[in-house]
């Protein structure tokens, strides 16, 4: 499968969008999987974050945007810590949810109306509210 | 001591526990807290998109109304600090963004205002040895795993807590109280935050991996400072032995429940029976209480 690679392929939108509401310089990864070997739910992530970053420099949007990479992300911020480079991917996690959350059909991750009572009177607060903003459109 | 003190959303409910004992323990060691009025939520999580203002604002307002009520501000919860120490940054090197955001509340900002976590001043203003002073029953040696979690720690150009990797503000406090911190390198893991909403057997992983790790490294109890991670750590032990059938368990603590214990407040005021690990058991063990129960 022939696959080409131009300065348009790895300025394409999306990877502009995720730099432009992260901040971040994507060109700056190097690939050395620190994020990914540091994250403490990447065990559960189809793409480790590392990769993700890469997907979206090669313009592979269907394959990013499908992936529970972002969703599975708890902002626990280790990966940021841990960059060599200094890239903040917590923030490159949260701009992919952006994206996704403010497209105009109403794409909630989760469905607060499986939130069960039980669920609601164990839970803290806290995971709801920010759970909600992470999740939610 | 004076500090205004913001609550956040869980201290006074489902983390009482929490709030309780510490509040009694500041009495002890001189440490004033007033309650900032007419607080709201500080919103949960620091809005990582750059462009997301709106979500800057409940910690504004926040941080706004306890600057024109006093010049200090403390809080117990991990999340809250971490959000509102971000905001506090944010509004102090960005003016741009400071100037829009108090336009739109409608409220005044000032300069060389305090945001201290209730650790941090026990650390840097009262003093471990002072803390230390007040100890009254013996906590006899026992092992206690600090958990940090991720929000006291990260980012750390901003939150400028401890060291990011192998922090021991933690580890300095216990040894003040008198038990003996347990090392153990799931200390500053997260542990699944909100995805016990989104993802909950994601979260059930994160709790028993960093469980298994203070077990491991010989831990008899494991004390943290948020109410989240006491859910995924205490409450969520539940989903822990349904899945791992060895798996045995262990108290998850507050710091201040168990400060509260050296210091010999009453029972009632350690709140032990919303812990949903029974820590009575160990406790009466090792000899630090003489048994009864508290549910």
């Amino acid at each position: 499968m022939k696959f080409e690679i131009s300065g348009k392929t790895v300025h394409n939108e999306l990877a502009q969008t995720v730099e432009a509401i992260s901040g971040q310089n994507l060109f700056a990864c190097y690939q050395c999987g620190n994020c990914t070997a540091g994250c403490p739910v990447s065990f559960a992530m189809d793409l480790g974050p590392h990769q993700v970053i890469r997907h979206v420099l090669l313009g592979l949007d269907s394959e990013v945007l499908s992936s529970n990479t972002f969703w599975i992300c708890a902002s626990c911020l280790q990966c940021t810590s841990r960059c060599p480079k200094g890239l903040d991917i917590a923030r490159i996690m949260d701009a992919l949810r952006t994206i996704v959350l403010r497209k105009k059909e109403r794409l909630d991750h989760i469905g607060t109306a499986d939130l069960t009572d039980e669920i609601i009177d164990r839970t803290p607060q806290i995971a709801f509210i920010s759970g909600f903003r992470k999740f939610l459109s | 001591m004076d500090y205004l003190y913001f609550p956040g959303c869980t201290l006074y409910t489902k983390a009482k526990n929490l709030d309780t004992a510490a509040r009694e323990c500041a009495k002890l060691v001189g440490l004033e807290l007033r309650e900032l009025p007419n607080w709201t939520c500080c919103g949960a999580t620091f809005p990582l998109a750059t462009d997301n203002l709106m979500a800057l604002l409940p910690p504004s307002r926040i941080l706004a109304n306890a600057m024109k009520e006093g010049e200090n501000l403390t809080t117990l919860c991990s999340v809250c600090f971490n959000v509102l120490r971000r905001t506090l940054h944010l509004l102090e090197t960005d003016a741009e963004k400071r100037e829009k955001i108090f336009d739109f509340i409608e409220m005044e900002y000032s300069d060389g205002f305090h945001l201290r976590h209730y650790l941090e001043i026990l650390r840097d203003e009262i003093g471990f040895d002072t803390v230390g002073e007040h100890v009254k029953r013996d906590l006899k040696g026992l092992k206690v795993a600090p958990f940090y979690g991720c929000m006291l720690l990260r980012p750390f150009e901003e939150m400028r807590f401890d060291d990011k990797e192998n922090p021991r503000i933690f580890e300095d406090f216990l040894r003040s109280i008198g038990s003996e911190p347990v090392d153990f390198p799931y200390k500053i893991e997260c542990c699944g935050s909100f995805q016990s909403v989104g993802a909950p057997d994601v979260a059930t992983e994160c709790g028993y991996s960093i469980l298994t790790s203070a077990m491991r490294n010989g831990a008899e109890a494991v004390v943290t400072t948020c109410p989240l991670c006491q859910f995924n750590l205490d409450t969520k032990q539940k989903e822990m032995k349904e899945k791992y059938l060895d798996f045995s368990g262990i108290p998850v603590l507050y710091f201040s429940q168990l400060m509260g214990l050296s210091f010999d407040l009453p029972r009632e005021t350690l709140d032990f029976a919303r812990n949903d690990v029974d820590p009575l058991p160990l406790l009466e063990k090792k000899g630090v209480i003489d048994g009864g129960t508290d549910r």
